[in-house]
């Protein structure tokens, strides 16, 4: 009790000093005077009186000393004088500050950045309750993609979920009456918000009991955002019929705001019952157990009790069913679980943003070197100071406070500055949409974390950094510096100095060696071979589905319009492909062939399994993929003609040694239809930039026809006049049919994004790292050439030569960088490996890498010591010898 | 030595106590030249080591000051003893006797006592 208030009332008294101060004095003051008095009562002369009087009270100042302690908290004065010392210290030397406060803030916005992406992709669940236990499928290899039966039997048999819920994505026009525009949904099971456990914001959410079989369901549930803004917060909304790809469905609910869909980056405008996805999308996937397409994910809420390990063997138990019970439909792969919403990606996800966390954190243990070194040379500098307090009776304990607070500050001022700059680009970040009319975007909105993983840095870093002249402080002798003055010998303490420039160079080098390496590898991707002409060509993305097309009427259209494409002045080939052309949103699928003589197709006889793309003649002239033997498909080779194919050259090089030989062979699909290869055509890139080199076939899209397809057109015009062409083109031919014109170049950016990213993360990090190289070199050679003066003074004016003053003055910087950049190089090899899983054709082993690397941190070493080097020169021996 | 000063300390403080219950409120002065006409040489040098000991006192809330008028007539610090003061004199007391009895005792025995 009494403690405690003797604890508030020291507290108040910090903040009241002076005039407790006063008080004191005062009464000091009146206690001599009173003694004074009785000393001349007692009959002393004035001077002595007082003088007596004094010496009776004792030291005036040992007694404030003492009363000062006795009144308030000394550790908290003895911080904020600490503090106020330090402001004035780093106010004195504002470059110093200025240059380890931007340095800081850059290494530590990095990583609060860094952190900040990892937290929203990775770290973060969904934003629904119990995120915790929600579990999304894997099947195969990190993807969830799953036939829509496989599905149904996945969530009837297993005993490890409670319900299991599974989406798609629907693209639509979505048509209100007034203006049709295209939307972005999920196709969602009907348990779907059921097992997502969230309640609707507005009416109600479909469920289970609504899947009456296909198209029972024509309901549709807005995202809060979506009816907020086409909507405009309408309550009246429920009820009303709006037109999906031409067919009617009730609007019966509107999600929570906080619900952004269940994979973090894809955010859809709205929910469909998954049973009506015909409608939208035109064909039926129901029943299609072969189909990966009917399922983007599956996920649900693992039995309170059941481990991940045994859900994985529940899971894996169906799967074997399957693949006894469907041996021609069901390839077997394994399953596994992993966080829903990012199933597919996760893994790559989570293994660049680690790789990234990785470099950032080494930008910051090399800025923290950097400044280690910086403060050890200022402590060297102040040692006088330190020796001088040292003398006058300071505790060493508060010294190196002292040094702690001063790098503290600095780190939580450069720590402040860089979660302003973080924060304000996530904050952009979070409304860019990468791909044009695509609806993704990075759900990002810094919290508390990001606050909270920032200021620990801070702290960390700047106890790291303000560390480092400990040592040099509490051996520090007073005596012998005073002594010696401030040219005091630097001999030992310069090695920690020089380890940890070479350490901070190396870790510079290595970030140097991976961003060059990554940009390698993207100026490769972007000129390399894709197996097509991606220049003056156009995409014309329909889904005449859409418009209404079905049966016999789709492929009839599809001909008309390469037909009439091709009329269009200017255009040289046209040519369409079912679903996606390769490399667009890495969509490509695979198919099964057997080789002709196998009768039993099952996946262990499987000869191979390549890409398959459906093609209309004129393909590979629009494409610009070579034929290198035999020939192309023709309008004949529909469904009547014998079923015919071209495959790449990998294939038949596969399937039947080599391309001559593959000439005129058969193979067999999975439903047993024989197929003749009547040409070959070059290799290409399918699904990925980064992908081994695949097979791959092609068969004519009349045989198989597909609402949703892709128009390929060359042509050489302007391709902002060729897109209103071919606009107006669709119009006339139907004036309902929603179309997405683009160049391929532009679509390629898609696929391209990962490599971009990875690029300008590298490159971004690599650029810190030379910076951080600069100031660090540039420190030191600074710092030694000032030391020095004096010597290099009396080196020239016993007639040194430029070059042997140099070397003096910057022989070890040169020797550091030379050791630092060699060691860096040898591990950026080493780290370069981890990017080749992202950056196409990364390969450190490449001797422009190599000597770009060298050439780059030579660069660094001559831009960092130019000015003190040129300091070192103009020297005049004369003036400098007078001066001391 | 510290362990001095701290003994010091707090027989000062009792010293600090027992004045102000004796004599009622005093300044600074008054209470110095108290204890040193009772104690001898205790307080004949370094008087102002008394003042952190009232302060200590004045946060433990056991003594109370405030400004009045000196003897003659100037602005002084008159402290005076709280009721908790009260409490704690006795209690000290109490306990400052019953150690000096034992201590005491504890210098009569003589080893012939004790066999």
């Amino acid at each position: 009790m009494t403690s405690l208030r003797r604890f508030l009332t020291r507290l108040l008294n910090s903040a009241t000093r002076r005039a407790q101060d006063e008080r004191l004095k005062e009464e000091i003051e009146e206690h001599i005077a009173l003694q004074t008095e009785e000393n001349l009562r007692a009959g002393s002369s004035p001077v002595e009186a007082r003088r007596q009087a004094m010496l009776k009270f004792g030291g005036v100042e040992a007694v404030k000393e003492d009363y000062r302690a006795e009144r308030g908290l000394l550790l908290i004065e003895n911080l904020a004088r600490d503090f106020r010392f330090a402001v004035r210290m780093l106010r004195k030397s504002r470059g110093f500050t200025a240059v380890a406060v931007v340095t800081l803030a850059m290494a530590i916005g990095a990583n609060a950045l860094v952190f900040g992406v990892m937290d929203a992709l990775i770290l973060r669940p969904l934003n629904v309750p119990q995120a915790e236990s929600l579990y999304g499928t894997e099947y195969g290899v990190d993807t969830g993609f799953q036939s829509y039966p496989n599905y149904v039997d996945l969530r009837d048999r297993n005993r490890s979920f409670d319900g299991l819920a599974a989406f798609s994505f629907a693209f639509a026009g979505l048509d209100t009456g007034e203006n049709p525009s295209n939307a972005n949904g999920y196709a969602t099971t009907g348990n779907y918000f059921d097992v997502l456990r969230i309640q609707p914001y507005l009416g109600r959410f479909f469920r289970s009991s609504d899947e009456r079989g296909r198209n029972s369901a024509p309901y549709l549930v807005l995202s809060y955002a979506y009816w907020h803004s086409r909507f405009n917060d309408d309550p009246g909304v429920v009820g009303r019929v709006v037109q999906l790809n031409k067919h009617p469905f009730t609007i019966i609910g509107v999600a929570p705001p906080e619900f952004r869909g269940t994979v973090s980056f894809v955010s859809p405008d709205f929910f469909m019952p998954i049973v009506n996805q015909e409608q939208v999308r035109g064909e039926n996937l129901q029943d299609a157990r072969g189909s990966t397409l009917g399922v983007f994910e599956t996920f649900g809420h693992l039995k309170s009790g059941v481990t991940p390990a045994q859900a994985v063997a529940d899971l894996q138990a169906v799967g074997d069913y399957l693949q006894k019970t469907y041996p021609k439909e069901f390839a077997q792969k394994s399953y596994s679980l992993g966080r829903a919403g990012l199933t597919s990606f996760g893994q790559a996800l989570r293994a660049f943003m680690a790789g990234l966390m990785l470099i950032a954190g080494l930008i910051l243990l090399a800025a923290c070197a950097n400044l280690g070194s910086l403060f050890a040379s200022r402590a060297a500098d102040r040692s006088r100071e330190v020796a001088l307090r040292l003398a006058l009776g300071a505790s060493r304990i508060r010294i190196l406070g002292q040094l702690l607070t001063e790098a503290l500050l600095i780190s939580l001022v450069g720590g402040a500055v860089g979660l302003l700059g973080s924060v304000m680009l996530l904050r952009r970040m979070s409304v860019w949409q990468p791909f044009p009319g695509a609806p993704i975007h990075l759900p990002l909105n810094p919290d508390a974390r990001i606050y909270a993983v920032t200021l620990a840095l801070a702290l960390v870093s700047g106890l790291l950094f303000g560390i480092v002249p400990v040592r040099q402080v509490l051996r520090a002798n007073p005596y012998e510096i005073v002594k010696a003055g401030s040219t005091g010998r630097l001999g030992q303490r310069m090695m920690v100095r020089d380890m940890l420039l070479a350490f901070q160079i190396a870790i510079c080098a290595v970030l140097v060696t991976s961003s060059m390496v990554a940009l390698r590898g993207l100026a490769r991707s972007l000129h390399g071979s894709y197996g097509f002409e991606t220049r003056n060509t156009m995409l014309v993305g329909t889904n005449l589905a859409s418009a209404g097309y079905s049966g016999d009427s789709v492929p009839a259209m599809q001909k008309r319009m390469v037909d009439e494409m091709g009329t269009i002045p200017g255009v040289e080939q046209v040519g369409l492909v079912n679903n996606y052309p390769p490399l667009l949103y890495g969509a490509g699928s695979k198919t099964n062939v057997f080789k002709e003589e196998t009768k039993d197709r099952t996946p262990s006889n499987i000869a191979s399994m390549p890409y398959r793309y459906d093609i209309s003649p004129g393909y590979f002239d629009a494409a610009g993929t070579s034929l290198l033997a035999g020939r192309t498909f023709s309008w004949h080779d529909d469904k009547d003609a014998p079923a015919v194919a071209v495959v790449n050259r990998e294939f038949a090089g596969k399937l039947f040694g080599s391309v001559t030989n593959a000439l005129d062979q058969y193979f067999t699909l999975q439903d047993g239809t024989r197929v003749q290869v009547v040409g070959v055509v070059e290799n290409g890139k399918y699904r990925s930039l980064t992908e081994d080199q695949q097979p791959a076939i092609f068969l004519p899209s009349l045989r198989s026809p597909s609402s949703q397809s892709y128009l390929v057109v060359r042509s050489r015009r302007d391709p902002q006049r060729l897109a209103e062409a071919i606009r107006s083109k669709l119009r006339e031919l139907d004036a309902g049919l929603p179309a997405g014109i683009d160049t391929w170049n532009t679509m390629l950016y898609v696929v391209l994004f990962p490599a971009r990213v990875a690029t300008v993360s590298l490159g971004a990090m690599g650029a810190m790292g030379a910076m951080l190289s600069i100031t660090g070199i540039f420190g030191m050679a600074a710092y030694s050439v000032s030391k020095r003066l004096k010597e290099l003074g009396i080196r020239m004016g016993l007639g040194a030569q430029r070059k042997e003053v140099l070397q003096a003055a910057l022989g070890r910087a040169f020797k550091l960088l030379a050791i630092g950049s060699a060691a860096g190089l040898l591990l950026g090899i080493l780290a370069s490996r981890v990017l080749a899983s992202i950056v196409y054709q990364a390969t450190p082993r490449d001797p422009l890498v190599l000597a770009g690397v060298v050439v780059a941190m030579a660069f660094l070493g001559l831009v960092a010591t130019w000015i003190p080097a040129q300091r070192a020169l103009s020297l005049d021996p004369a003036m400098l010898l007078r001066e001391e | 030595m510290k362990q001095k000063a701290d003994v010091l300390q707090g027989t000062l403080a009792l010293m600090v106590l027992k004045t102000l219950d004796v004599l009622g409120p005093q300044h600074g002065y008054g209470i110095a030249r108290r204890i040193e006409q009772i104690s001898g040489d205790l307080l004949a040098v370094n008087q102002g080591t008394l003042y952190p000991v009232l302060l200590k006192l004045e946060q433990e809330g056991v003594i109370a000051s405030e400004w009045g008028a000196s003897e003659n007539n100037r602005r002084a610090r008159f402290y005076r003893l709280t009721r908790e003061g009260r409490k704690q004199l006795r209690v000290e007391t109490q306990d400052w006797e019953q150690t000096a009895a034992i201590i005491g005792r504890f210098f009569e025995v003589k080893a012939e006592d004790l066999s």
